[in-house]
């Protein structure tokens, strides 16, 4: 029924081996590489379990371990000795140019990455995806509002607020490499300025300190040639950086990641337990030539490979939890764990891991936003700045440039099949409310039948957000910017929707209401030790987590009974019961009379 | 009247019986757990012990089937309706009368007609469909995409063992009242425990009555 710990720690890790194993190869290479000076070598520190390299150890006699494995959590080069890297730079392109000067390959790798076009072909429904071809329930979308939303791109060459230079345009040397590799944890792209960093003290925008970083006023230039020398592989700071902080706050968005992951404890999630396996992003969404493994929008909901070794050569997907725990990751030692074990490894089948090892999402201690009402906001205070409602933790349910907003912590998940295939609304698609006048920008499938679905655990968003009346087109609006027409300024829906539609070639007849919408995000992060995963009876029971599951018998659960069966069963039992007692009952009663009546 | 003893049930026989009937009062009350009726205990605890009760069920059955046609003893079951009415006559009116039971066992015809046919009925009918339900659910309930080309859903496997529990309990209620219907209350509970009945001599039969344990 457990986790095999040590099982998975060989195939989750890889290439760490156990400690004497590692004492055996260091020694190994140690007597192949330097056999005619053997006595002459001074000696070498056992490696820890997390393969530190020390910063002392800069001798030319050190033997790197790990060097025939991609670049991982330390280098074995000192960055910091690089002459390209001394700098001074007086602009962010000058550090890419010196990276590139070595990496030659590094930015059209990038450039061909989602996270450089911020697309990607979804082959499932043949449709072109991506944080600009889609819709979502946040800030909607990035089209009309890139100057602000380049505060996560990672690129640089649009630094004029008021026009947007489309990344295909740019060229090698805007690649932002520091965003990713920075270990200084100092670097820090500002909004309005192309997704550049600070290179002279800029002012914050009242009320934006955490999209730039920083609780005071201002934010201070950057010391380029510093972080330039002191990069390594993304670290769950660096992927945190915009990741954690996805629809303009700490947690808002995705509600499995927020800070709390950047040094999150074993009950948060077992892997990046930052005292215990520390796992960084890349171990599970691992990556090569610069291209990142399990992405939302290429889902796979029921892996079916084994338990693969990291490195090795394989057809799975590094980012599921099978391409290390296999299909069948339950183990019991006795006869009844074994049986539990194997009962569980039965509800692979139809479950995805997430759905029970993942018992709610928002556990850090940072709330997410569940909710959202574009319709209310451009409400001003009496001062004439927008007008903000804070909750009792703190938490803004009303800010006047957004509206309102729900917040909530320790979340249950809502559960759905789903097969992995999402279809999105494009930009420019018209609405299609459900039964419930409800449009979902991302309808999920998944049907208990198809063989390819599991049931998974999914935050549902939800917000009510503006679109044309007379085209029936979802709308795109100018939320952010300094110009008259974006929502932050104006406060005019008829204004910012104009705006943002003329920017994505849409039409807008001027009327505009709003509409309910919803969008599932899948939840994959904050994995809970087994001992707080799901028990039988959280979903075995009546309006358990699985009440809304259909289209499977699940024992415990009163709507999958046949009613007649149960009516007739029931009440059969009861008639005989009845039945016998009377006959009892006559029984004593006559064999009393016959006995005194003798 | 004189009394004598008659040997009814041997060995293997009453060890069947009471090791069945632990087995399915194990099995009601784990199932009715499972099926979300009663509360108390953990729905895994229900599902384990449900899980070993069924094979050691299986188990016990396949033995039990086995002495059956050895023995000769499935011969026991052989329905007939020769003094059924009288029978039927007895639970409805004689016995509560004092009557004597119209049928007198013997070691070779040890069950009225009435005992004949809900045997047959819980060894022909509610047995089987008990069988191959909690079979089929114990090994397809998670590979449940299988039963379809059967022409089964799981659903449906889950309703007939559910109606198969439910046959099982109107048994089991009925059996363990008409086994306080001998001469005392204990009479037939005794005799299923030692294997030897204590009966009153008949005054025209050489064995005596020796009736219904239903």
């Amino acid at each position: 029924m457990a986790f095999d710990r040590h099982h998975s720690r060989h195939s989750l890790l890889g290439l760490v081996m156990h400690a004497h194993q590692r004492w055996a190869s260091l020694v190994a290479v140690l007597l192949v590489t330097s056999a005619p000076a053997f006595c002459a070598e001074p000696p070498v520190a056992p490696p820890d379990s997390q393969a530190s390299l020390p910063a002392q150890y800069t001798t030319s006699s050190y033997v790197p371990n790990e060097v025939d494995r991609a670049v991982g959590q330390k280098t074995p080069q000192d960055h910091s000795k690089f002459k390209q890297l001394q700098g001074p730079f007086t602009t962010p392109e000058q550090v890419t140019q010196a990276c590139l000067s070595c990496h030659t390959q590094a930015a059209k790798q990038m450039m061909s990455t989602i996270h450089w076009t911020w697309k990607a072909w979804n082959p499932e429904t043949k449709q072109m995806v991506g944080k600009s071809q889609i819709y979502n329930t946040f800030c909607v979308s990035p089209v009309s509002n890139e100057q602000f939303c380049t505060v996560c791109h990672v690129g640089y060459g649009s630094t004029d607020p008021e026009k947007f230079i489309p990344f295909d345009q740019r060229t090698e040397d805007h690649v932002d490499c520091l965003v990713c590799h920075d270990q200084t944890k100092t670097y820090r792209k500002i909004p309005f300025i192309g997704g550049n960093p600070a290179l002279e003290k800029i002012a914050v925008r009242p009320g934006c300190n955490e999209v730039y970083g920083t609780d005071k006023p201002y934010v201070m230039p950057e010391d380029l040639a510093h972080i330039a020398q002191h990069v390594q592989a993304p670290t769950r700071y660096t992927c945190g950086a915009c990741h954690f902080y996805g629809g303009g706050g700490d947690g808002v968005k995705h509600g499995d990641l927020d800070s709390s992951l950047t040094n999150p404890g074993h009950e948060l999630d077992v892997h990046m337990d930052a005292k215990g396996l520390n796992f960084p992003c890349q171990k599970c969404h691992e990556a090569s030539d610069h291209r990142i493994s399990g992405e939302h929008y290429a889902f796979d909901a029921a892996p079916k490979a084994s338990a693969f070794m990291r490195g090795s050569q394989h057809n799975g997907n590094a980012a599921t939890c099978q391409s290390c725990h296999g299909q069948t990751p339950h183990h019991g030692g006795s006869l009844t764990s074994k049986t539990v074990a194997s009962t569980l490894n039965m509800h692979t089948r139809e479950i995805a891991c997430e759905t029970c090892h993942i018992p709610e999402f928002a556990r850090g201690g940072k709330p997410t936003k569940m909710n959202w009402n574009y319709a209310t906001a451009g409400k001003l205070a009496p001062n004439g700045s927008p007008l903000v409602i804070e909750d009792e933790h703190g938490f803004n349910t009303y800010w006047g440039v957004k509206g309102s907003f729900q917040w909530a912590e320790n979340v249950v998940p809502e559960y759905r099949w789903f097969n992995g295939t999402e279809r999105w609304m494009h930009v420019g698609d018209k609405i299609q409310p459900d039964k419930n006048g409800v449009v979902g920008v991302n309808d999920i499938s998944g049907s208990p039948t198809d063989g390819k679905s599991k049931i998974w655990p999914f935050k549902i968003s939800r917000n009510n957000q503006p679109y044309d009346t007379q085209t029936g087109t979802l709308a795109v609006f100018h939320s952010f910017g300094f110009d008259q027409d974006s929502f932050t300024m104006s406060y005019d829906w008829k204004k910012a929707i104009a705006a943002g539609m003329k920017a994505a070639n849409l039409p807008f007849s001027g009327q505009y209401g709003f509409v309910k919408t919803q969008m599932y995000w899948p939840i994959a992060h904050m994995v809970a030790p087994k001992t707080k995963a799901l028990g039988c009876a959280q979903c075995h029971a009546d309006n358990g987590r699985l009440q809304g599951i259909d289209g499977v018998y699940m024992p415990g659960r009163a709507k999958d009974h046949q009613p007649l069966i149960e009516r007739i069963g029931l009440l059969a039992a009861a008639l005989a019961l009845v039945g016998v007692l009377l006959h009892a009952l006559i029984r004593i009663v006559l064999s009393r009379r016959r006995r005194s009546s003798l | 009247m004189s009394t004598h003893r008659i040997y009814l049930f041997k060995r293997f026989e009453r060890f069947w019986h009471w090791s069945q009937a632990a087995l399915v009062i194990t099995m009601l009350v784990t199932g009715f757990e499972i099926h979300g009726y009663l509360g108390g205990f953990d729905f895994k605890v229900a599902m384990l012990i449900h899980g070993y009760a069924a094979w050691l069920l299986v188990t016990l059955w396949t033995f039990a089937i086995f002495w059956h046609f050895t023995t000769g003893e499935w011969k026991q079951y052989i329905p007939t309706f020769q003094k059924i009415f009288l029978v039927a006559r007895h639970y409805a009116w004689g016995i509560f009368r004092g009557e004597p039971h119209p049928y007198h066992a013997t070691p070779l015809h040890k069950h009225n007609p009435l005992q004949r046919l809900a045997y047959l009925w819980l060894k022909l009918m509610i047995n089987p469909l008990i069988w191959a339900s909690g079979l089929l659910l114990l090994i397809f309930s998670y590979d449940w995409i299988r039963l379809l080309p059967f022409g089964l859903t799981l659903t449906e496997v889950a309703w007939v063992h559910t109606a198969a529990a439910y046959m099982m309990l109107l048994f089991f209620i009925a059996h363990v009242y008409l086994a306080t219907t001998g001469q005392t209350p204990l009479t037939y509970i005794k005799a299923m425990i030692t294997g030897w009945e204590t009966v009153e001599e008949a005054p025209q039969a050489a064995s005596s009555s020796s009736p219904a344990k239903a």
